[in-house]
């Protein structure tokens, strides 16, 4: 099934449509797609009868949605209080030198990607990370260095 | 009904639902703002027109609070004045610091404001914003560096055009006001009209410069530099030379056009007046047949791209004629040359015109002659008020002037063009006096009520019934549009011009903060159409003279050739 197809087929489950249902077609566009793309815009905006711009500019306000796609190892990492005073910023660091990896992007080879979030929930045990939904306590550059090789070689 | 508030220990009328910017402006009061518009959603973005209101504890912005009874502000209390002063030296923080060298010196409005609060020195230093100029499109320019984040360009495009070019992309301190997918703005939806640059607070939005190709033109010996003046300018600029709003510097502005280098100086509202016939003779054609019945008006090219882009299915309803500029591009190339045996790529042929959008027009593929645009280039009004101070002009010391043969006799209405409405009522005329070769006055006009923003009006001639609609500011077409395919209302002819007001208020017109400007132009115009003897562009003695020399008859061969185009779909991000 192409993209468009796929995409048809979300706007196809709203019934009722208009710019109110707006967020929840993007959320499952992106969760489908794995990312945002102009031609989602593009469709959206025809099927709502909203400026692309209008949805672009949603888009880029959340947090959430994303325009690059995300990695085959989609890495949240936790900046929240806790975990940025026990040290996680010393595991974006060692993303950035050893994975060219900043915040929103994905690698080259679209291994890994990276999302720095807020909290976890999980404070008592940071700095934590989570890798495809499972979850890294106490995480240091040292074991992230493991984490992410076990990964490379599977 | 008027309520009591009193401002600086001054009691003062506001009328009920005013907000209190309203009331203050009214009563004589100035609250700086940058991104406050009249008639448009306030927004409450830029906060600097804070005031103190009694029983408050915060500062509130006067934009977007309604007035209450009794209500007791401070407009320029020591905290106001703080405060306000906190605010433009924190937008200046990572704002470039290159007023000599910027587009809008001296007219800008951040500018201004830090002059009158007293701004002396660089109190907060921030990593500037690094975001590419885009000099991609032929009309505007954008210089995101200089944004500060207003929003006035959003909500005018939004709300007066429709368009929803620009939105705010990304958010807090990352925040700037992009395209759809940050594009560049030739890929957007952006039609030109150049709003956004008139409200536009400072040098983020601007016209493209097209000043240095008619400078070298003007110097260089082989070339002939030939320019035409667009009806709405002659009654624009009096103010930039300090002369009476209003006053009508036309005949002014062929000497000093003259006086400058230009060769041949003609008037468009020549060119409109023969756009007028051919229209005319192309509606009473499709009355007959009864075929893209609304017609709807060619002369605004941004309304043109407006069509191209939503409503590709309109196209073939949209009037084949060129618009003034280019029927007078066309004409100077293959007329006005062989006239004079001038060779056609020896012609450096510019225009003169209120708008941007021209400045794309001229250079669409359609518009050529033998591969060379019709029109080389584009200068807007502000352009060529740069360029007469430039040559040191003094308009108020030389003589008046006309303009050249063969373009030199114009009917009132050609002048009407400037205006919104005026292009109807000229074509009306036109209508009524092929049909009836009569003149068509007021008293045979007859108001139509279709729907609220659109004007309309009906004639009968010759037994037919014509009715014709204007609209202005392109929101109002999406009111229009739904009726016509309803099909209850019969429409023969819609004029739009995408500027409010028509090209009085056009995108490329000086820069004035209030509309009691381009209401003045406007009535400038209406009152040279009452005093002017040839009121219909049929009865124009040139016109007719160009067609007997050169054109042979109205929709014939040459005109086809000559002064007919196409358009067609066009693929942008929507």
């Amino acid at each position: 099934m192409s993209k468009a197809e796929k995409i048809e087929e979300i706007l196809e489950r709203y019934s009722y449509l208009d710019s109110k249902s707006l967020i929840p077609i993007l959320q499952d566009i992106q969760s489908e797609l794995g990312s945002l793309n102009e031609e989602a815009i593009v469709l959206v905006g025809q099927r709502l009868n909203l400026p692309t711009s209008k949805i672009y500019g949603l888009a880029t306000f959340y947090n959430q949605f994303k325009f690059e796609p995300k990695g085959k190892n989609h890495i949240c990492l936790c900046n929240g209080t806790s975990c940025r005073l026990k040290g996680a910023k010393w595991n974006m660091v060692y993303l950035e030198e050893n994975l060219k990896l900043k915040n929103g992007q994905t690698t080259r080879n679209g291994q890994f990607s990276l999302e720095v979030v807020t909290c976890m929930g999980a404070c008592d045990h940071g700095p934590v990370i989570s890798i495809n939904e499972e979850y890294y306590r106490e995480v240091d550059p040292e074991k992230l260095k493991h984490i992410i090789n076990d990964l490379t070689q599977e | 009904m008027n309520i009591t508030i009193e401002v600086n220990n001054r009691t003062i009328q506001a009328h009920k639902g005013d907000t209190i910017l309203e009331a203050l402006n009214r009563n004589g009061i100035r609250v700086p703002t940058l991104c406050n518009m009249t008639n448009l959603t306030p927004s409450g973005a830029c906060r600097l027109c804070v005031v103190e209101v009694e029983g408050r504890d915060t500062l509130v912005t006067s934009c977007s609070h309604i007035v209450e009874n009794g209500m007791r502000v401070m407009t320029h209390s020591p905290r106001v004045v703080r405060a306000r002063k906190t605010l433009v030296e924190l937008l200046l923080a990572n704002h470039p610091d290159d007023c000599l060298y910027c587009e809008r010196n001296g007219f800008c409005e951040l500018q201004d404001l830090a002059a009158e609060l007293h701004i002396r020195e660089r109190k907060v230093l921030r990593k500037s914003f690094t975001q590419k100029l885009d000099l991609s499109s032929p009309s505007i320019v954008r210089d995101p560096a200089k944004c500060i984040l207003c929003g006035r360009c959003i909500r005018v495009c939004d709300e007066v055009q429709s368009v929803s070019t620009f939105e705010f992309v990304n958010r807090g301190c990352n925040m700037y006001v992009g395209t759809t997918m940050s594009r560049d703005l030739n890929f957007s939806s952006c039609i030109g009209c150049g709003q956004c640059v008139l409200v536009c607070p400072t040098g983020a939005l601007h016209e493209r410069q097209n000043f240095a190709e008619v400078m070298d033109a003007l110097s260089n010996p082989d070339l002939i530099p030939v320019v035409q003046i667009a009806p709405s300018i002659s009654v624009s600029v009096a103010t930039e030379f300090g002369l009476k709003a209003s006053k009508d510097v036309n005949k002014l502005l062929y000497n000093a056009l003259r006086k400058i280098g230009f060769k041949y100086v003609f008037d468009t509202a020549v060119a409109a007046d023969i756009a007028a016939v051919e229209m005319a003779a192309e509606l009473i054609a499709r009355k007959g047949n009864g075929n893209n019945l609304p017609m709807f008006s060619s002369c605004c090219p941004a309304w043109v791209k407006f069509v191209e882009q939503w409503y590709p299915d309109y196209i073939p309803a949209l009037s084949a004629v060129k618009s003034p500029q280019q029927v007078m591009g066309s004409l100077i190339r293959n007329y006005f040359a062989a006239e004079n045996e001038i060779n056609l790529s020896k012609i450096f042929s510019v225009s003169v015109m209120p708008c941007l959008a021209k400045k794309f027009e001229a250079q669409r593929e359609e518009m050529t002659t033998r591969g060379l645009s019709d029109v080389d280039t584009v200068l807007s009004t502000r352009e060529l008020v740069r360029l007469i101070k430039l040559y040191g002009i003094d308009i108020q010391g030389i003589e008046p002037q006309h303009p050249d043969k063969p373009f030199n006799i114009r009917s009132s209405s050609g002048k009407l063009f400037g205006i919104s409405g005026g292009s109807a009522e000229a074509l009306a005329r036109v209508v009524y006096h092929k049909l009836t070769s009569k003149e068509l006055n007021d008293s045979k006009i007859t108001e139509v009520k279709i729907i609220s923003g659109v004007k309309a009006f009906s004639f009968n001639a010759a037994g037919q019934t014509f009715t014709f609609a204007v609209v202005n500011g392109l929101k109002n077409i999406h009111s229009i549009l739904p009726v016509l395919m309803e099909g209850d209302v019969k429409l023969d002819y819609i004029e739009v011009m995408a500027c409010p007001g028509g090209c009085v208020n056009g995108g490329g017109q000086p820069y004035v903060h209030e509309d009691k400007y381009v209401k003045l132009r406007t009535k400038a115009i209406i009152e040279i159409d009452e005093a002017e003897g040839i009121k219909c562009a049929a009865r124009n003695p040139l016109v007719k003279a160009i067609y007997d020399d050169f054109l042979g008859e109205t929709g014939g061969e040459k005109s086809k050739k000559f002064l007919y185009t196409r358009y067609s779909k066009r693929e942008v991000l929507l």
